[in-house]
């Protein structure tokens, strides 16, 4: 990644690495709710693709995600590439069965005869007042069931590489694009460019206390850092980009030189992705702790409406802030 | 409308309704005017984010709410969806306690923490707005479920729209409601679009009735725009599903006047297709006919105006000066005890 890249959307980023997957292997096709043109996907990532790759590539489906997930398992199991879209994370339950049954578990089942190459990409809400319907981040949920990949990407550069490397990987892979962050800008490399799942990638270096976190709250992590050097406190921020695989060399090596960790997400903070990093941490540098290691995850309630409980359902800067300042 | 197969054609009664009395024409008319009002309403304060995440508005499509639940007693129980103020108001939900809820206040009736798409009464058995499609569906089998065990003649009234058809909860539900005989009234809301998808764009069959039939529920097509048509289908549907005969399927054709919701541009209908569509607006429609039969004069119509923007401007004044949850609340009401489920301390 050179300074002069172009700046694109998040959004844009991962419209760009379909488009280019599409181009390239003929196998590659979309189906969702509404993502033809002219609506385009209502977060706007298969925009334009239909008008360019036709409709029988980038297809409308009806209101039913369990079909449209089933569907993409069954067209991946004889060589296809299916990208299906859930609109909305929230409606991944509706479509569980398929997801947790069938593509996390049809190359195990079948003793390594099949695999099961799609690609599910997903908006999550949060922090925009949509409601305990309509703003659940669930990858924990996703972490749960072995066989699937999960990926989270931060940055619009991050987004067309991990998705790139999701439609040509093997295995089904979850991809999350956060929707507080599907219209930031950042650069983005042209053309095709994948990035190995499983890679974590440092956002910030410090000295003094590690931040483990993904999607959304990176931004949030990066803020609060900036925040904590003026008075001194020197914060490592590491992007873990995909939960499954997850990276733990960088988080072990990271919080070797530090000492101390914060794990950060959106996800319920009650059994979340965090007790996992946490008990990784705590076993392996068992006795080179400074501190217990922290989490900051969504409150135990569904995600209210009223702005300020929503506000507070959610880490944010501030209080990952005061998190690290007790602890360093 | 009985018998496996589809009853077709449930038109229109002459002008001056079912019952044909002054009164209750009247009250039709100021039932739908109060929603649109409240919505209008509803679309300003949204410009000025008073109210904020997703609004869905009903406007065009009020004489389906207004037209079926007027047919309910207040034991029966509705269901609706995230497109769920009209039916709100209509079931009794006071405007006030629906705009502090889209307003994110704790007067409101789900407290501030549901929103435009969870209005919820229990007192008016409005068991909410639903933000899943499909999802209120076997909900109002389980409700008829109860009330059949338990010994209720009552019925629970099923509100979605046509873009649910495609889920499998509407199948799961159809058919467990017919095997069961309970007693559910389905009401959809065919307003041809599911978002930016156009019903024949999303259905191998697009007559919605044959699917209900495809069930042994019989089934009738009714002008959802024509709110005594809705109200005379709803009323003998209601009366025989009251009375033991299994569920009903009510398929009310609308159109939505605006954009799927506050986000959506509205860039795949035809301009002149919803124009076509506003010539058969239910409100003029039914103050139209009202007048001609001389129930209703200017000084009616600018009466009803007057109190239903009284109402309007009462509700909007009543959130306004609403307070919010205290948010050390944020944890409350998630199990009935609070329980400290994990370590929220
Ligand atoms: C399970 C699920 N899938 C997708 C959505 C997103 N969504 C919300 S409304 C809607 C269209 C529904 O259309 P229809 O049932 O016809 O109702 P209308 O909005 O026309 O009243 C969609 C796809 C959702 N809320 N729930
Ligand atoms: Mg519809």
């Amino acid at each position: 990644m050179t300074t002069d890249d172009p700046i694109h959307t998040l959004s844009e980023a991962v419209n760009q690495a379909m488009d280019i997957a599409m181009a390239e292997d003929p196998d590659v096709f979309a189906l969702g709710e509404d993502i033809e043109d002219p609506i385009g996907g209502v977060m706007k990532g298969t925009k334009g693709l239909s008008t360019k790759y036709g409709r029988e590539r980038v297809r409308n489906t009806p209101i039913s995600e369990q079909a449209i997930v089933g569907a993409a398992i069954g067209a991946s199991l004889v060589g296809m590439r299916p990208i299906a879209e859930v609109m909305l994370m929230d409606f991944f339950a509706v479509a569980m069965d398929q997801v947790a049954n069938h593509a996390a578990k049809l190359r195990y089942m079948s003793g390594g005869r099949t695999n099961v190459p799609i690609t599910i990409r997903t908006s999550v809400g949060g922090g925009r007042q949509f409601g305990a319907q309509h703003s659940q981040s669930l990858e924990a949920w996703m972490m749960h069931i072995p066989g699937l990949k999960v990926a989270v990407p931060s940055t619009p550069h991050d987004a067309k590489g991990l998705l790139y490397s999701c439609i040509f990987d093997d295995d089904p892979c979850i991809f999350m694009e956060t929707m507080s962050l599907l219209f930031t800008r950042g650069p983005v490399p042209p053309g095709r460019f994948g990035i190995p799942l499983g890679v974590a990638d440092v956002k910030r270096a410090g000295d003094d206390v590690t931040v483990v976190t993904w999607g959304w709250q990176v931004p949030e992590a990066l803020a609060a850092a900036e925040t904590l050097a003026d008075e001194g406190i020197s914060v490592e921020v590491v992007d873990l980009r995909t939960l499954v695989p997850l990276d733990r060399d960088a988080i072990l090596r990271s919080v070797a030189k530090t000492t101390r960790a914060v794990v950060v997400h959106a996800a319920t903070q009650f059994a979340g992705p965090g007790a996992e990093i946490a008990s990784l941490v705590g076993h392996e540098l068992f006795g080179r702790l400074s501190a217990p290691v922290e989490r900051l995850g969504a409150a135990y309630s569904p995600v209210p409406y009223a702005a300020e409980l929503e506000s507070l359902h959610y880490p944010e800067r501030k209080r990952i802030a005061a998190t690290i300042r007790a602890m360093a | 409308m009985t018998g496996a197969t589809a009853a077709r054609g449930g038109g229109a009664e002459p002008a001056g309704g079912p019952t044909g009395e002054k009164d209750h024409g009247i009250h039709l008319l100021q039932q739908m005017l109060r929603i649109r009002r409240f919505e209008e309403r509803c679309a300003e304060l949204y410009s000025h984010s008073l109210i904020r995440g997703f609004l869905h508005l009903d406007i065009g499509e009020e004489a389906c709410a207004v037209g079926v639940i007027d047919t309910l007693s207040p034991d029966d129980a509705v269901v609706a969806t995230y497109r769920e103020h009209g039916h709100a108001l209509a079931r009794g939900i006071s405007m006030r306690a629906a705009m502090a809820e889209l307003e994110g206040k704790v007067e409101g009736c789900s407290r501030g923490r549901g929103g435009s798409m969870h209005l919820f009464d229990a007192a008016t058995r409005f068991y909410g707005g639903n933000a899943i499609v499909g999802g209120g569906l076997p909900i109002a089998v389980g409700l008829a479920l109860a009330d059949h065990l338990q010994g209720r003649r009552v019925v629970t009234a099923c509100f979605f729209g046509d873009g649910a058809v495609a889920e499998g909860e509407f199948h799961e539900s159809m058919n467990l409601a017919a095997l069961w005989h309970l007693p559910v009234l389905f009401c959809c809301e065919n307003n041809l679009y599911a978002m930016g998808t156009a019903l024949d764009r999303s259905e191998s069959e697009t007559d919605l009735s044959l699917k209900a039939a495809s069930y042994r529920v019989p089934s009738w097509e009714v002008d959802g725009m024509d709110v005594l048509a809705v109200e005379d289908a709803a009323r003998s549907a209601v009366e025989t599903v009251r009375a033991g005969g299994g569920p009903h399927f009510l398929e009310l054709r609308t159109y939505r006047f605006r954009a799927h919701s506050m986000y959506d541009p509205d860039r795949y209908r035809d301009k002149a297709e919803i124009e076509q569509w506003k010539q058969r607006d239910p409100i003029p429609l039914l103050a139209e006919r009202l007048t001609a039969s001389g129930v209703l004069t200017d000084g009616d119509l600018e009466r009803i105006e007057g109190e239903v923007g009284a109402e309007v401007d009462d509700a909007v004044a009543f959130a306004e000066a609403g307070t919010y949850e205290a948010t050390e609340d944020l944890e409350r009401f998630v199990t009935s005890e609070p329980v400290r489920a994990g370590e929220a301390s």
